[in-house]
């Protein structure tokens, strides 16, 4: 069992993106997560990744290994910046609302694709989301 | 302590000793069992398994014993449906062992009883080793069972080339219904099948969650290339499904599974023909 | 930055992803199968995506754009070879893939693209 990152991951450009999809793509085999649901939380990570590199100006993402109160075992994975922050969370939650390149799908896809999710943000001080995904 | 020493003092010392003998048994089971279980629970529990353990050791006609045994168990089954440990119950059984040996070493007569009560200890704990081996075992064997059990009911068939069947039958539940749909997309992948025909006649009951699960299957058959048909909605099912508001909107459903394969025979080009037409 | 090479298959070009795209490589594909389209009056494009393990909602509109484009060219995209777990994710994600034909393979997107040229 690989041992997944400590640490923050930056999201300063399009080849981090990149590799966080690779790093979530294995930490989330190593977890033990089916095929649908590592798709489904890389997919998640990959769209929020971008929103904090377009929206966030960049900033960084850390995934780890989570187990719940009952012992089970899943993947966490929370994106940071010190971006502009949302000041709307209803509105940007909604499908399809974008301010530019779309935003749209970004927070309310990844909500829907992960099992838990939570998102910290106000207007001038940065954005916080976390996503959790646990073994069916 | 009346009566013989030399038979078998035991028997009088249950006898004699009674309430010393169950108060602490009651004790030392109560010790074990955390509040899962109330006292009161115990003691009646306890106090009958006394009463026969006395009956069997003193006549030993079988008649007792028979009982003793069924009383064991009603209480292991009992347990084990409260989730405790096989190993706990039987530390339970043999919590007897020590409150009858520390009432021979209150009396004085300890002595042999010391040395081999330590051996007595020791070969519990063998037997509890194997118990529990076995036990583990046993569960293993039923969760593969159930395991197969699910995946035999859960077939993706080919019913003509480029066309899948998936009959669903009985109650279907959430994951369920998400491991078949999950089989019968890739099945869809793996054979490149343009149709896939949902039959849900064997299915009594349909709930939103496994409504929205068939939907979003049938759209993510639908984004790979592929058409799905749901067939065999019963009346029961429509009425449910319409009355939670579910839109099935523009995805086929058919009557029968016939009409179904009728659809998606025509819908490959094919057509059936009678070997009596021209 | 890894490109993704544009194949000519007759009237058709064909589009084989490899590689793990990123925004850059995506909106660079777009372009050159607009200049290709317009190069060699191609009148289909297939993407194939059997290859691809991710697709996000960047991805997505993407193919939608490229299909919206290619229509103005007079030419129809097909998109084959989704993987079960991406079409699974694009429907919980919400993601509809406007105006993008789909198909399960390489043979059945050729025959969907031959069958829409024929007027059918």
């Amino acid at each position: 069992m690989t041992t997944p990152p400590a640490g923050e991951m930056p999201i300063a450009s399009n080849d981090d993106v990149v590799r966080i999809r690779r790093t979530v793509r294995t930490a989330a085999s190593a977890a033990g997560l089916s095929l649908v649901d590592q798709t489904k939380i890389v997919t998640a990570a990959s769209e929020l990744a971008r929103n904090t590199l377009v929206h966030g100006g960049g900033g960084s993402a850390r995934v780890e290994e989570a187990t719940d109160a009952q012992g089970r075992a899943g993947l966490r994975i929370v994106f940071t910046d010190e971006g502009p922050g949302i000041a709307d969370k209803e509105q940007a939650m909604t499908d399809g609302w974008s301010t530019g390149e779309g935003l749209g799908l970004g927070l309310s896809g990844a909500r829907r694709l992960a099992d838990e999710f939570e998102l910290e943000s106000r207007p001038g001080e940065g954005t916080r989301v976390v996503l959790v995904k646990w073994i069916r | 302590m009346s009566g013989e020493t030399g038979e078998n003092p035991i028997p009088d010392l249950l006898h004699s000793r009674r309430d010393s003998v169950l108060d602490r048994w009651v004790e030392l089971v109560n010790e074990g069992i955390r509040g899962r279980i109330t006292e009161r629970e115990v003691r009646t529990e306890l106090t009958e398994l006394y009463g026969l353990v006395e009956r069997t050791l003193a006549d030993g006609d079988g008649t007792a014993g028979g009982e003793l045994r069924a009383a064991l168990g009603e209480i292991s089954r009992n347990r084990a449906r409260r989730g405790f440990s096989p190993t706990e119950t039987a530390i339970s059984v043999f919590s007897l062992k020590r409150a009858v040996r520390e009432q021979f070493e209150a009396l004085g007569q300890g002595g042999v009883f010391a040395e081999f009560g330590v051996f007595s200890d020791y070969v519990e704990d063998l037997g509890l080793e194997t118990f529990e081996a076995y036990a583990a075992a046993r569960e293993q064997v039923i969760a593969d069972q159930a395991e197969q059990l699910l995946e035999l009911s859960t077939p993706v068939v080919k019913l003509w080339d480029g066309i899948l069947g998936v009959p669903l039958v009985g109650t279907l539940d959430s994951a369920r219904t998400q491991v078949v749909m999950e089989t019968m997309l890739q099945m869809l992948a793996d054979t490149s099948s343009q149709f896939a025909v949902i039959d849900i006649t064997g299915v009594a009951a349909v709930d939103t969650e496994v409504a929205q699960h068939l939907l979003k299957t049938v759209m993510a058959a639908r984004l790979m290339g592929a058409e799905c048909v749901i067939s065999g909605i019963r009346p029961q099912i429509a009425h449910t499904i319409a009355t939670l508001g579910i839109e099935f909107g523009d995805i086929v459903t058919k009557a029968t599974l016939a009409d179904a394969l009728a659809y998606a025979l025509e819908g490959s080009g094919l057509r059936v023909l009678s070997r009596t037409d021209a | 930055m890894e490109r993704v090479p544009i194949l000519k298959l007759g009237r058709f070009l064909l589009v084989s992803i490899q590689i793990d795209l990123e925004d850059r490589t995506v909106l660079t594909l777009q372009e050159e199968l607009a200049e290709e389209i317009v190069r060699t009056g191609a009148r289909g494009v297939i993407i194939d995506i059997s290859a691809v393990d991710i697709v996000d909602s960047f991805i997505g509109r993407t193919f939608s754009t490229i299909a919206s484009m290619s229509r103005l060219m007079d030419a129809t995209t097909v998109v084959v070879g989704m993987r079960p777990a991406v079409a699974i994710t694009l429907v919980e994600l919400g993601l509809s893939l406007d105006g993008v034909r789909t198909a399960l393979d390489l043979d059945q997107g050729m025959r969907l693209l031959e069958a829409s040229l024929d007027g059918r």
